[in-house]
């Protein structure tokens, strides 16, 4: 099965990249690990004329520490994540992820910020890097800009990258003290997707009382969202069973939920809900660990 | 479009090079342009795993990789695992302990697990599973699969040579 006929450039820079995005307009697309643009030029649902190899553009690719916010690469692989040792004591909630990530092969090949750009609603990172406050980080004809992840997802499989941007690093705010985290998920057994996907990041203070709470949700509506009345219920209260799962009764409101042969809108409701409930108490029990 | 894109790269072991379609995929490449037929398409959409071969020692879905991306890459398959006639301890296992029926995803299975013993030389069931995660055997189950890597684990630990097939 080949994807439709196309012409391959491979830029050495990322002004080159940014120069070949200009030049092609809609007709480019850029290629970094393949895993989700190949599957669906195969089946003719997109046919760029143009594809811009970004893979050999090493500057991409890294995780590194810079004071209390972690730099990662937008070519730093699934696997990369999985196996940082930075990641690991600074942001555990991102190789938790990446671990659940699709397979190994995938993994092997697939990039974080391929991943992002390309905003499947039902892809694992999104709701980590909304739980995380991640920021992106994209160049433009115009420069660099910096999007605050609440910013960034904007609809089904649409970010708000510009056409002629590139994604070029995540940043992401190490975890504070007193912080745990959490990635819980349902996924697809045939596609390894998440059917429903939910992130929790919290912080508490000395005395027990949540001083901070994210929750992030992917694969329950069109595009990840965090819970946001979930997290006002919870913030300044000291979490216990019963109040933790009042808060998460709240986890789909104002959500359009998707409804498939998977799982209809009522079942990814109660799922939601429930992956909410198990991700706030487990990272709630990893603040205080 | 009669473009082509050429292509040069190192195929378990051996320097190759070949001028391709900029569409072609690394598993046509690597079966039609030197015969390497060992590497099987399954479902040529990413989901079987039967095509996996390692691209500078990763196990990657061949059908999922472009030619063009392995230019100046390291690919192996199935062929270079061991020499003509013989069995690498990997494939040994597989024979001993019926980690195979039809053996179409086995070739796959073999590279995954191949990657997966060069970073981690002894894996728990655990870890072998989730490795094996994207190789899909639809003929049994993952039983003896499992038990074969382990113990091509051991074989490989002591230091097993490739030996000929008895």
């Amino acid at each position: 099965m080949h994807p439709y006929p196309f012409s391959y450039h491979r830029p050495t820079s990322i002004d080159d990249a940014l120069a070949m995005l200009g030049q092609f307009g809609d007709t480019g697309k850029l290629l970094a690990g393949g895993h989700s643009l190949l599957p669906v030029m195969k089946l003719r649902l997109a046919q760029p004329e143009h594809l811009i190899d970004i893979t050999g553009l090493s500057d991409l690719s890294g995780i590194r520490l810079e004071g209390d916010v972690i730099s990662i690469g937008a070519l730093t692989t699934h696997h990369q994540l999985e196996l940082d040792a930075i990641l690991a004591t600074s942001a555990g909630l991102l190789p938790e992820i990446a671990h659940v990530v699709g397979d190994q092969q995938v993994r092997n090949r697939g990039t974080f910020g391929g991943a992002l750009a390309h905003a499947d609603p039902a892809a694992d990172y999104p709701a980590g890097v909304l739980a995380l406050d991640a920021e992106i980080v994209a160049r433009g004809p115009n420069g660099e800009r910096t999007i605050p992840i609440d910013d960034f997802f904007v609809g089904f499989l649409t970010t708000a990258l510009e056409p002629d941007e590139l994604l070029t690093t995540i940043r992401v705010p190490a975890l504070a003290a007193n912080t745990g985290c959490r990635y819980e998920k349902l996924q697809n057994p045939a596609s390894g997707y998440a059917i429903v996907g939910v992130a929790a990041v919290v912080t508490l203070t000395a005395d027990g009382r949540v001083s901070a709470v994210r929750v992030g949700v992917t694969g329950a509506g069109d595009m990840a969202y965090r819970a946001q009345a979930v997290e006002d219920a919870l913030i300044g209260a000291t979490p216990t069973l019963d109040s933790v799962k009042t808060a998460a009764e709240s986890a789909v409101d104002g959500i359009d939920l998707l409804s498939d042969i998977h799982a209809p809108a009522e079942y990814r409701a109660r799922v939601t809900k429930n992956l909410v409930r198990r991700a706030v108490l487990k990272a709630v029990e990893r603040a205080c660990a | 479009m009669t473009e082509t894109v050429s292509i040069k790269t190192t195929i378990n072991g051996a320097e190759r090079s070949a001028e391709v379609e900029p569409r072609s995929l690394l598993v046509h490449f690597l079966r039609d342009s030197f015969g390497l037929t060992g590497t099987h398409i399954g479902c040529e959409t990413g989901q079987c795993g039967a095509c996996t071969v390692q691209l500078n020692g990763e196990a990657v879905k061949s059908c999922m990789v472009l030619a063009a991306q392995a230019d100046g890459q390291n690919v192996s398959t199935i062929e270079g695992v061991a020499p003509k006639g013989t069995l690498h301890p990997m494939q040994q296992a597989f024979w001993e302990e019926h980690g195979l029926q039809c053996g179409y995803c086995t070739p796959g299975v073999i590279m995954s697990s191949l990657a997966l013993l060069e970073q981690n030389p002894d894996p728990s069931e655990e870890d072998i599973r989730h490795a094996l995660e994207g190789n899909i055997c639809r003929c049994t189950g993952y039983h003896n699969i499992v038990i074969a890597v382990r113990d091509a684990a051991v074989r490989m630990a002591r230091g097993d040579e490739p030996a000929s097939i008895r």
